[in-house]
């Protein structure tokens, strides 16, 4: 396998992406109609590329595994979306809001595609806006920002706490209208299986009728993936429970390369675990923690209700720890600090595993009015999952798994190492280095989809106009379909005692506990251990009962816990051969005296493209070098 | 606490469907209806027997995948939760439940409490957008809006789709659904430009999908897990009469 090329086009860094669509490859207006693109994923990414490419002309087809695609999970995302506005005249631009990116990534993503991220930010607020997404507003009819996630500037956008959900509705609205004018094909309640490579290109995919059962084939000129991150690996998360790596793990497993896996954010605050049947944990914003204090008990054990513990036996740990960010510190930090406290025996609650985030003297100071005004949606939600009121009693958080930086490796055109597979959105690697930035996700997937991938993709396409719309009876198609079968057949005549979903449980555990905020070589050695031990036990215990040839829950979930078994072992390698902690992965043998992250740049500031060489065998490591040309690579310090 | 549970089964669209008792043991109050549910199954599978089918994915009440009849009531009887957020601490040791599917007939029964809302689709290709393409929008703070027009936009726009309003409804109406996206089109300056086809055309393919007619009785507003308001009919109707 060649080197890695990333494509980075010449030229000042400001300049490169105008350079690049100026000197980009174009089709035909009469020829797009003739070339079909299999677009999978309804989320900001996917939806806005279908649109996207629907209004160029292309001929597109597009897929998710919900009823509609105005349910893909980008419809939960909370707190905003970010731009390079300035419209607070607070000196944001779009080299500021590249450079937090960069440094909030800590120094693990390409300068180039980062630049590009930010400089398409304003196009993606100007494109919702002019969707009808209800925005906040101030009374002057301008639209509102707030400030985010720790950076100095109020660039983010935002529709209260429900920002995902009406980007996407917007997303969905364009989406509609393409399919209005037969430009979009609409396939839901389909999951992709397997991706078609014919003489070396992605030319399809191959899918499975929830519904009916039925494999289905589909060909196309070229097929971007869209598909979302992995976070369900921890099984408990932030995401939706359906999310799932089966789309992306099924392309690397045809070639395309994954990059930096063990990239995972951990979102500090999160409601906890309250029962072992819980399926999900809900993301409590992070814009809370403006007003809300964090802490444990001073002593050990301590378990009586927090208002009955006096000032002095509180410990602020956040400010006494980072008196200069205090509260605010990056979530990386935060949950690592909570975790920290929690496993040295000061966690509250009955499982000793949450801390408070106390609104008492926000409310003192500032009123319950006032509170209830900025966070009012935020306080019912904890209210309807706990019970328990926040006004008079701090909420009680815990971190939880939440986004994944890594994903499948991508050049600046969002191609894959396959030629003709693009991966955008959460599914590529690309932006977020090793920690990403709050409200720049949402703006990077619709980036992505309307505006960057439409683009680049000419460039490929351009030379494909001859090529006869692919024909589904090629031999790759039935090969494809044959293995899709043959795996299901085998997941179904397992018959053994337990659910997917418990081995799905398992696994997150095991992910949780070793491969989790912190990590170390003995531990992560471990985890490769349980996680094939209980992939072996998967595999002979595994009950599905019904068919396959009808709706089967049982079965998509069988389906999607396999692959994770796959990408477990490939995300712990990663975490064991990144002998550095840098954001979010933090490697307990390379820390400063006083616990925080030390990045070792000499030896890892690359990506680690991982190479998929065949079951059982060892993956292969490509590095691609991040030069830094722009910005220097400091210490992150928030003391 | 113990429960008695009485839930539809119906093997696929065409088979007839019928409820099955199952005894649900040591259910705890900090669970989601649909962990209980997600209990019941665990124990199904383990007996090799078929689980329960239903919709669910983000489980906080966002993505309106969810959606059952619960004791009567389209997302149980606690106002203004989904049932993926319905806690079983509103429920006693020895109580029967009732689940069901949506029953109307614009969403034929797929499998068990699983229904088919495709055509709450249909009614948004049918004219819930604005035509614009991307790369053709003007700046945005060129588009001023009201802040009051605004925060009012928002709030019909929270709509999840879930269908709880056509389930609710004895006239299996969409009108509290529809009259939502009009809504927030038709409050914004963006919206007025396309609001005549809009609104002609949604309701269009409302009435040609089998959607029952409005008779003001208000069962949609009751059940609405987002509390979508009943003036947004009243908004849909003014802007219907204006379209001709
Ligand atoms: C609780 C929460 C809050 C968040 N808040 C914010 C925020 O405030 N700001 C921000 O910027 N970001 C936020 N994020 C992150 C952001 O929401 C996501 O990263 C982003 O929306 C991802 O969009 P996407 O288009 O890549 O994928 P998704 O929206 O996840 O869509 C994935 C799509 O792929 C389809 N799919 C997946 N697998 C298959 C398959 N095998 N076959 C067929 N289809 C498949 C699904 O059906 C779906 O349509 C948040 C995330 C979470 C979990
Ligand atoms: S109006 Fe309410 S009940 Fe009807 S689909 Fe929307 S959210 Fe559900
Ligand atoms: S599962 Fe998403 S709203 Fe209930």
């Amino acid at each position: 396998m060649g080197k890695l090329i990333s494509k980075i086009p010449d030229g000042p860094l400001a300049e490169k992406w105008t350079r690049y669509k100026a000197s980009v490859k174009l089709v035909n207006p009469a020829n797009k109609k003739k070339i079909e693109i299999i677009v999978v994923g309804t989320g900001l990414s996917g939806a806005g590329a279908a649109s996207a490419l629907g209004e160029l002309g292309y001929s597109v087809k597009n897929f998710c595994y919900q009823d509609s695609p105005r349910r893909a999970h980008s419809v939960a995302a909370q707190g905003g979306i970010n731009a390079a506005k300035n419209y607070q005249n607070d000196g944001d631009s779009t080299y500021r809001l590249f450079y937090d990116m960069i440094k909030g990534g800590d120094f693990r993503a390409r300068e180039g595609n980062v630049y590009r991220a930010a400089e398409v930010s304003n196009q993606v607020i100007d494109h919702f806006t002019a969707l009808g997404v209800p925005f906040a507003r101030d009374y002057g009819g301008t639209l509102d920002t707030r400030s985010f996630g720790g950076v100095q500037v109020s660039r983010t956008f935002y529709a209260k706490g429900q920002t995902g959900q009406q980007c996407l509705l917007g997303c969905y609205s364009s989406l509609n209208r393409q399919i209005k004018k037969g430009n979009v094909k609409m396939f839901p309640r389909r999951e992709m299986l397997d991706l078609v490579v014919i003489d070396g290109r992605a030319r399809g995919i191959i899918t499975r009728n929830l519904i009916t059962g039925e494999i289905e084939r589909h060909g196309a000129h070229a097929v971007v993936l869209a598909t979302g991150g992995y976070g369900t690996i921890y099984y408990l998360s932030t995401l939706a429970v359906n999310s799932n790596a089966s789309a992306a793990w099924k392309a690397h497993r045809k070639g395309a390369f994954f990059a930096n896996p063990s990239f995972v954010q951990i979102h500090p605050t999160s409601v906890p675990q309250l029962n072992e049947f819980q399926s999900k944990l809900t993301l409590m914003s992070e814009s809370l923690r403006n007003d809300g204090r964090i802490w444990v008990p001073k002593s050990k054990g301590d378990k009586r209700p927090a208002n009955d513990i006096p000032e002095d036996e509180r410990d602020y740990y956040l400010e006494r720890r980072y008196p200069t960010f205090g509260n605010l510190v990056p979530r990386d930090v935060a949950s690592r600090a909570a975790k920290e406290r929690c496993d040295a025996g000061y966690g509250i609650g009955e499982s000793g595993l949450a801390v408070n985030l106390d609104f008492r003297d926000a409310i003192n100071k500032q009123g319950k009015k006032a509170i209830e005004n900025k966070y009012g949606n935020l306080f019912d939600m904890y209210k309807t999952i706990t019970g328990i009121d926040s006004y008079d009693e701090p909420m009680r958080i815990y971190p939880a798994g939440h986004y994944t930086m890594g994903g499948l490796w991508v050049d600046y055109e969002l191609m894959t190492t396959i030629p003709g597979l693009y991966a955008i959105g959460e599914s590529n690697f690309s932006d977020h280095g090793a920690n990403r930035l709050g409200a720049s996700s949402l703006m990077q997937a619709a980036g992505d989809g309307y505006f960057v991938l439409p683009n680049t993709i000419s460039n490929y396409l351009a030379d494909q106009i001859s090529v006869a719309k692919i024909a589904t009876d090629k031999p790759e198609f039935a090969d494809a379909e044959k293995a899709a079968t043959e795996r299901i057949d085998k997941l179904m005549s397992i018959k053994g005692k337990h659910t997917a979903s418990s081995f799905h449980k398992r696994l997150g555990k095991i992910m949780w506990d070793y491969v989790g905020m912190s990590r170390n070589e003995a531990g992560l050695k471990k985890a490769l251990e349980l996680v094939k031990e209980l992939k072996d036990e998967f595999w002979k215990d595994l009950n599905i009962p019904g068919s396959a040839a009808d709706l089967n829950m049982e079965l998509e979930k069988a389906g999607r816990v396999a692959d994770y078994f796959d990408l477990a072992q490939l995300l712990i390698n990663d975490a064991l051969d990144r002998k550095e902690s840098c954001g979010a992965h933090f490697r307990e043998e390379y820390q400063t005296p006083d616990g925080e992250a030390l990045r070792n740049d000499k030896e890892f500031a690359y990506v680690a493209a991982w190479e998929y060489a065949g079951e059982g065998k060892p993956h292969i490591l490509h590095k691609e070098e991040l030069k830094f040309e722009e910005v220097e690579m400091k210490v992150r310090s928030y003391k | 606490m113990n429960l008695k549970l009485k839930i539809w089964r119906q093997k696929n669209a065409g088979a007839k469907g019928n409820f099955a008792t199952y005894r649900m043991e040591d259910v705890s109050p900090e669970m989601s209806f649909l962990e209980m549910l997600d209990a019941l199954n665990k124990k199904l599978v383990e007996e090799d027997k078929e689980p329960v089918a239903f919709d669910h994915d983000c489980r906080e009440g966002i993505c309106g995948s969810c959606g059952m009849y619960i004791n009567g009531h389209p997302h149980g009887p606690v106002p203004a939760v989904t049932t993926c957020l319905l806690s079983m601490r509103y429920f006693s040791d020895g109580d029967t439940i009732w689940v069901e599917p949506w029953r109307a007939k614009p969403f034929p029964v797929i499998k068990d409490l699983i229904v088919d809302r495709s055509a709450f689709d249909k009614i948004q290709i049918a004219g819930g957008f604005i035509s614009i393409n991307a790369g053709a929008a003007p700046e945005a703070n060129s588009i001023l809006a009201q802040k009051k027009n605004a925060d009012a936009a928002f709030d019909s726009s929270i709509c999840i789709g879930c269908g709880a309003c056509v389930a609710a409804c004895k006239n299996a109406s969409a009108m509290l659904f529809v009259s939502a996206k009009i809504s927030q089109f038709a409050l914004l300056p963006q919206g007025r430009i396309e609001a005549k086809e809009r609104v002609r055309e949604m309701v269009e393919k409302m009435d040609e999908l089998g959607f029952g007619n409005c008779s003001n009785t208000g069962a949609c507003e009751a059940e609405c897990p987002k509390e979508i308001k009943l003036t947004n009919i009243a908004r849909l109707n003014r802007e219907y009469y204006k379209a001709f």
